[in-house]
């Protein structure tokens, strides 16, 4: 018996002493997964020696210097969830993106290095100059010309992650659709069968119990939201190139994605969507109340999808950034160490929610189309 | 508030992208795939139909062996049956004739033992007749070798016959 326990305390060590290597490991991964952190952190804390000791003499937070801007955690954790025109590798290394304007003048492409992080002014039709990430026209003397419209077609650090995305997408499936040509009705093998059962469970479970003998005719849309969602998802999980961009937790990306169901229901709505819509089965007197009920429901639907997968992804993000920031915060790498468990298990909660949207965005268009779609059944049955 | 403020180059963009993807991704990924998971499930489905058919042909095959080995048993029965009794026949006859056989040449022996019987018994009569002439007739030779008594007897034998 006393062996026995012995061997138990002796594997509890063991694991205690791995389980607490295995942290600090991780700890100093994510924190070299986070180089501007890290760099931050070393900046911030000399910004702090130094300020403090030139605090009588210079008395200005907002110094032209780089190097001293106070560290400003509501900034920090904004600039990483929104957009960029210029992709932040590490330290003062970024990839400056092609910029695409668009004014009454024309055209104007030119890259985001020239704004030298919206110090400089870029001199084409108009002089642009990049005020937190957003472009605007300005004068001479730096003044925004409010009169220019500038549409700002950009190759944004989203827009990039996003041809990446569809890039990767593009060439995992036409892979798996390879192994099919090659395999035939045979077992699968590789990605391909790594990816057939998830395949299987958006045609099984989202598509076929909302879209019944519709499902086939939605299925490319449905796959293609659903890989799209959670590849992006998924690639907004991973701190560093070519992850990092917030693309899923972007209205605008989630707007599209909406837009495009809010379309297919409606276009493809039978007859009976509309007369539930406009003659509804209530009492004559209660159509001026239910008939914008319904019409506003129309659009209710696809504005929920489109904010539900914005407000979820762009919470993990300001989470898992807040966290990380604690640290950088307190100046101590003792609370890195402590929030670091914390950062992992937020992390892998987000992986689980990154799967989650993907998953409730298609079931949710799948049913919506259903709805639209399978109505004259529903019909039947009252 | 900038972060619920779409803008329209990324509107533009993802709009593009996404439809380049679920273009490229429609023609020459989930189509082929789709297909061929309908084509597998179907040779699924058929294989399985045609198994349960082809038990269903083996279930009846095999009734149809239990229905042909029942009649042959009751076949060999009847014909075990038959045989025990074609047996049982033909021992009790064997038996029968053997017996009345038997009788018959116990009773032949029997005449045969008695005709000899008296055969014997008369030519052991013969034989005691010839011995007892023979003896009487050495007797008499004896009695009768001198004159007197040959006298004595034929007197006694003329006195005893009386001549009426």
């Amino acid at each position: 018996m006393t062996h026995i326990n012995n061997l138990k305390s002796t594997y509890y060590t063991l694991k205690t002493a791995l389980l607490t290597i295995a942290f600090s490991f991780v700890s100093v991964f994510s924190f070299a997964n986070h180089p501007t952190h890290s760099t931050t952190i070393d900046s911030t804390l000399v910004v702090a020696e130094k300020s403090h000791n030139s605090e009588a003499k210079t008395n200005n937070p907002h110094d032209e210097n780089h190097g001293e801007e106070k560290f400003d955690i509501n900034k920090t954790i904004m600039e990483h969830v929104a957009d960029a025109h210029d992709w932040h590798l590490w330290g003062h290394t970024s990839i400056h993106l092609p910029v695409i304007l668009y004014t009454d003048k024309g055209l104007d492409i030119f890259s985001s290095g020239k704004f030298n992080h919206g110090h400089d002014v870029y001199v084409g039709k108009y002089n642009y100059k990049n005020e937190h990430e957003k472009i605007h026209a300005v004068d001479e003397s730096g003044n925004v010309l409010e009169n220019v419209k500038v549409l700002d077609f950009s190759i944004t650090k989203n827009v990039a992650t996003l041809l990446i995305s569809v890039f990767g997408l593009i060439l995992i499936f036409l892979t798996v659709a390879n192994g099919y040509a090659k395999r035939g009705i045979g077992a699968p093998k590789g990605i391909q069968s790594w990816l057939e059962p998830i395949i299987l469970f958006v045609r099984d479970d989202i598509a076929a119990p909302n879209l019944g003998k519709h499902t086939s005719k939605y299925m490319p849309y449905l796959l293609t939201v659903f890989f799209f969602i959670w590849f992006n998802n998924m690639l907004g999980l991973i701190p560093f190139f070519p992850g990092g961009a917030n693309v899923t937790g972007n209205i605008a990306v989630t707007m599209i994605l909406s837009v495009i169901t809010f379309v297919l229901t409606n276009i493809n709505a039978k007859k009976a969507y509309w007369k539930h819509i406009f003659l509804p089965h209530v009492p004559l007197w209660l159509y001026p109340l239910m008939i914008p009920v319904e019409i506003i429901g129309i659009f209710t639907k696809p504005f929920a999808l489109m904010i539900r997968l914005f407000a979820n992804i762009t919470a993990g993000h300001i989470l898992v950034l807040s966290l990380v920031c604690l640290a950088i915060l307190f100046k101590s790498f003792a609370v890195g160490f402590a929030t670091t468990p914390l950062i992992v298990f937020i992390s892998a909660i987000e992986l689980l929610v990154a799967f989650l949207q993907a998953f409730i965005f298609t079931i949710l268009s799948a049913l919506f189309i259903g709805m639209a779609v399978n109505i004259e059944s529903e019909e039947a049955h009252h | 508030m900038e972060l619920v403020t779409p803008s329209i180059g990324l509107l533009f963009w993802s709009a593009l992208a996404f439809f380049i993807l679920l273009f490229v991704l429609g023609k020459f990924a989930w189509k082929p795939i789709t297909q061929a998971l309908k084509e597998r499930e179907d040779s699924i489905d058929e294989a399985l139909k045609s198994a349960e058919v082809a038990r269903l042909q083996l279930e009846s095959l095999k009734t149809d062996n239990q229905r042909l080995l029942n009649e042959a048993r009751v076949e060999r029965d009847k014909l075990l049956k038959e045989a025990n009794e074609i047996k049982d026949q033909i021992l009790a006859k064997a038996k029968s004739d053997a017996k009345s056989e038997g009788d018959k040449m116990i009773s032949a022996a029997k005449e045969a033992i008695e005709m000899e019987k008296v055969n014997a018994m008369n030519q052991l009569k013969t034989q005691v007749a010839n011995l007892t002439v023979d003896l009487a007739e050495k007797i008499l030779r004896k009695k009768m070798e001198d004159r007197s008594q040959q006298e004595v007897f034929v007197n006694d034998s003329l006195k005893n016959i009386t001549l009426n």
